[in-house]
């Protein structure tokens, strides 16, 4: 089947199988390989993207589903040379160690601050509870999104 | 310590931010996975649903016939080779693919070889397999017992499933402190199977090339160039030489001791891609990963102390059993078979200790690796730790006093445990002190006095481990005959950059920085003017990896060593340049200035520049040096944590209400990093405490075997930990750091399990196995009779 979209602002098109996984379509066909995978059940989050706007988990959705679609991965995040308040985050609290679920979690970070500008720290955690991180133990990611929500507050 | 280096430079004790980041934040990383070669073909592997049958026969046929499949590799076509079966790091024997039988459910039994991900995966399920089932033995205990079904037929002297018996301290002397002791505990603590579950799962790609006969496997790998001369001797008889072995290990997407083993995959896709010529690629996914992979601990431990009336501790005596599934894989050190578990005395001047560990064959998976742990440290801290708790409470002391009474001394350093281990540094007093100091321990016990009046339940624990890190000396320290020493190799440019290599593998500890900030405070030159590689035996010195905490204890003393060694050389060419006695020489960190003259001065720079363009006459050219670092002793990282649990009466839930985690690494290189690690180390304590169990019905179906079952803490659930540290350096460790990637995970399941024990002595409670789950708490407050 025929499948159209968008990427991260270019327009995408292949001839994949029916059952073929969005996040295979990203990875392997497309060579996208900032989006992860780290399990079968939808649990880790490793392989999590924006969906016109939404976090979805690329590992759970066919490539047809997103047909027609404006996608957004880790590799849309930084614009212009200039990286997004979340990746800077990230790198000045420590957010990241071997940097497998940094990918899901920045995803999913983007898509919750848009919703939620100034969040509390229980709130972060919340947001972030269908992202694992087997290193950092959170402390530091949740301090990497306040980072960034400041950054963001501050640059309107 | 004081700073030696200005921020630019960058040196020790600098929170100096990450060199790997700008790549990880753009989703730029090279894991395994990512690597896609032209012609690539892709394995998936069978797997069988039963414990113990008997294989009767492969159908190969359907298989064969979807589009895409090119072969189906059974153990038969393994045997031609004699690659059926392959050692294990402990010189047990495992199962590559299966020839007779199967040992345990998710065992593999055949691999596809096909054209895409998607054709292997299809003809992996249209392979047939005939089995028969065979009784099963799930249980270690019954394993032992006489009459068991013996499941090593492949031995042929073997009579029962007995693995073997190891005994370590004065037997002689133990019972002797037991006969006269004034008081006794005993106590029988399982520490059950677990999984460390990093969230990138394990795989590689073979490419053999046909011509000029040279295997490059990139590999999920924490110690490459032992997996290249494991690949070497293995199979040597089919051609396979070890400088025709090129291992890579690219960015890992977390390792925690589970990337340490050679898994039968990797062997597959290796002679898969020797037979075709062609590149195989294998990724195991997570249900793979959860049931086939090595586990964890899985100890039955059977414990007593004894102490005189006054509350001094006198002796330990510990009986284990070891389950290691269908063979002994664990990731010892060969003349270990339970790790370091024998530095179960402890943070306690115990006079005497004696410990019996006895492996047993059972129908689960193999392996024994170490959970973010060194060597079943982990193991032994949480035993003593929880018979210390248990001593004090029995005693009607409080446990903070008791551990302060009972702990070795300062001035007891370096101090020669029962057990024959020499500590070499610690502070064990000072690391409480100031953990109590953080939570506020007095407030808390009034607290929970009132609370419990009102019977509301609320515990507060304490963990005062000690662990045993940096394998090792040569001397006692191998893994197949491999020396446990580690490497750097330095060299430095005519520009004054350097480039340095290792043979340790980082998988998110962040090596490429902290390495980098040793070499700066060592020589002067900016860490982010220091590319640090590892992980290409082509290209890296050897090593033996890394786990077990090693790679700052063993690679960072090379690293020092091999910068101490490029320094004699700067000083030499210093000496000739500003035309001066090496001895009128000082050295500050970047420069070597003129005794009395501190205008008259070289840097590193200009020497650098000097020993490729204007270096004296006699003198190779060149800046550069290795070392092959072999430590004098093992590091001894220590700390003292308190954690605040309160337990709902009716749900039985436990809240981990505050945790504050104050660690002694030694001297700190990165201060960030090192809170980064201690971090994760919680959380991979709380975890197993908590949540995390892989346990098996009475037919060996494994229970834990997905993410939907085995229970990784999210944000919502881990606590915001509360860190800090003292610092009480090694005083034979080149830099007097120790090593503190796993101190959490060791220290801190004990200070839970030991707070919910707290929380519920009154009640009759001793002791509660980990995981502490809702429904084991509830159970036992129903049983002692507390109302929902």
């Amino acid at each position: 089947m025929l499948v159209k979209l968008s990427i991260n602002g270019e327009k995408h098109e292949a001839d994949v199988e029916p059952r073929l996984l969005l996040v295979h379509l990203l990875r392997d066909v497309l060579r996208l390989t900032g989006t992860h995978i780290g399990c079968d059940t939808t649990h880790c989050g490793a392989c999590t993207i924006l969906l016109d706007g939404r976090p979805v988990k690329s590992c759970t959705m066919f490539a047809v589903q997103a047909q027609g679609k404006e996608l957004m991965t880790v590799e849309g995040l930084e614009q212009n040379g200039k990286l997004h308040p979340l990746q800077e985050g990230f790198v000045a609290e420590h957010g990241l160690q071997c940097g497998y679920c940094t990918p899901g979690m920045l995803m999913t970070s983007y898509a919750f601050l848009k919703k939620h500008p100034s969040p509390t720290e229980d709130e972060i955690r919340w947001a972030i509870s269908g992202n694992l991180c087997r290193c950092t133990g959170y402390v530091n990611i949740v301090k990497a999104v306040q980072h960034a929500a400041a950054q963001i507050a501050g640059g309107k | 310590m004081a700073l030696r280096t200005s921020p630019e430079v960058g040196g020790m004790g600098h929170s100096l931010k990450r060199k790997e980041d700008p790549r990880f934040i753009r989703g730029k990383g090279t894991y395994v996975d990512d690597v896609q070669l032209p012609g690539m073909l892709y394995l998936d592997i069978v797997r069988s649903p039963h414990a113990h049958a008997k294989i009767k026969k492969i159908d190969s046929t359907k298989a064969l016939a979807v589009p895409g499949v090119l072969a189906v590799i059974t153990g038969e076509d393994l045997a031609k080779y004699n690659l059926h079966w392959m050692p294990t790091l402990m010189s047990d024997t495992q199962m590559v693919l299966p020839v007779e039988k199967v040992m345990y459910q998710a065992q593999e039994v055949a691999a596809v070889l096909a054209t895409s991900r998607y054709a292997a995966a299809d003809g992996a399920a249209a392979v047939t397999v005939d089995y028969e089932p065979l009784p099963v033995v799930v249980d270690p205990k019954k394993a032992l017992q006489p009459g068991a079904p013996v499941l090593r037929t492949d031995k042929k002297d073997k009579k029962d499933n007995h693995i073997w018996h190891w005994e370590w301290g004065d037997k002689a002397a133990t019972d002797r402190a037991f006969t006269e002791a004034s008081v006794t505990v005993k106590e029988d603590i399982y520490l059950p199977r677990i999984h460390v579950a990093s969230i990138e799962t394990c795989g590689c790609i073979a490419h053999f090339d046909k011509i000029d006969g040279k295997l490059t496997v990139w590999m999920t790998t924490q110690a490459p160039h032992a997996i290249r001369t494991v690949f070497a001797l293995v199979a040597g008889h089919v051609g396979l030489a070890e400088h025709k072995i090129r291992i890579i290990s690219p960015d890992i997407g977390g390792g925690f001791g589970g990337k340490v083993p050679v898994y039968p995959g990797y062997v597959i896709a290796v002679a898969a891609s020797v037979l075709t010529g062609k590149p195989v690629k294998w990724i195991e996914d997570r249900m793979e990963n959860l049931q086939a992979d090595s586990f964890a601990r899985d100890y039955h431990i059977s414990a007593e102390l004894a102490a005189r009336q006054d509350g001094t501790l006198t002796a330990l005596r510990i009986k284990t059993i070891a389950d290691h599934g269908y063979a002994d894989a664990a990731a010892n050190p060969s003349k270990f078979p339970a790790g370091l578990f024998h530095v179960c005395t402890g943070s306690y001047d115990l006079k005497s200790a004696h410990i019996e560990v006895d492996g047993a064959y059972t129908n689960k998976p193999p392996g024994g690796i170490a959970y973010r742990c060194s060597f079943r440290v982990t193991e032994a801290v949480h035993t003593i730790e929880r018979m210390v708790d248990l001593m004090a409470h029995q005693l009607g002391v409080d446990p903070a006093d008791f551990r302060m009474k009972n702990f070795v001394k300062p001035e007891q350093f370096p101090y020669k445990s029962a057990l024959g281990w020499e500590y070499d540094s610690g502070n064990y007093a000072g690391a409480l002190r100031k953990a109590m100091d953080t939570i506020g321990y007095a407030e808390l016990r009034r607290e929970q006095a009132e609370k419990r009046k009102r019977g509301v339940l609320m515990g507060v624990g304490i963990s005062s481990f000690t662990e045993i890190v940096g394998a090792g000396p040569s001397k006692h320290f191998d893994i197949l005959g491999l020396k446990m020493f580690d490497s750097c190799e330095i060299r430095v440019h005519p520009t004054g950059k350097a480039i340095a290599r290792f043979g340790t593998k980082s998988q998110g500890q962040g090596h490429e920085t902290t390495y980098a900030q040793i070499l700066a405070e060592e020589l002067g030159i900016p860490a982010n003017d220091i590319q640090v590689e590892e992980g290409d035996t082509d290209t890296a010195p050897y090593g033996l990896g890394t786990y077990a905490s090693r790679s700052t204890p063993v690679a960072g003393a090379a690293a020092a060593v091999a910068a101490r060694k490029v320094r004699d050389k700067a000083r030499k060419i210093a000496a000739y340049l500003l035309e001066v006695a090496e001895d009128d020489l000082v050295w500050e960190p970047g420069k070597f200035s003129v005794k009395g003259a501190p205008g008259k001065s070289k840097t590193i720079q200009d020497i650098a520049f000097a020993a490729y363009t204007n270096h004296p006459q006699g003198m190779e050219a060149g800046l550069e040096a290795v070392s092959y670092y072999d430590p004098p002793n093992l590091t001894y990282p220590f700390g003292s944590y308190i954690c605040v649990v309160d337990i709902d009466s009716g749900t039985g839930e436990v809240k981990v209400r505050r945790f504050v985690a104050i660690d002694d690494c030694g001297n700190i290189i990165n201060p960030m990093i090192v809170q980064g690690q201690v971090h994760g180390g919680l959380t991979m304590g709380l975890a197993p405490a908590l949540f995390e169990e892989i346990s098996y019905d009475e037919i060996g179906n494994i229970r834990g075997g997905s993410f939907i079952d085995y229970l990784l803490p999210t944000a919502v659930e881990t606590p915001k930990w509360e860190t800090g540290h003292t610092v009480t350096p090694s005083p034979h460790h080149p830099l007097g750091a120790k090593g503190v990637g796993e101190s959490a995970t060791v220290g801190a399941p004990a200070a839970i399990a030991n707070a919910v024990v707290d929380a519920l002595w009154h009640l009759g409670v001793r002791h509660v196995d980990i995981p502490i789950t809702p429904a084991k708490v509830w159970k036992l407050l129903r049983e002692k009779g507390v109302k929902e």
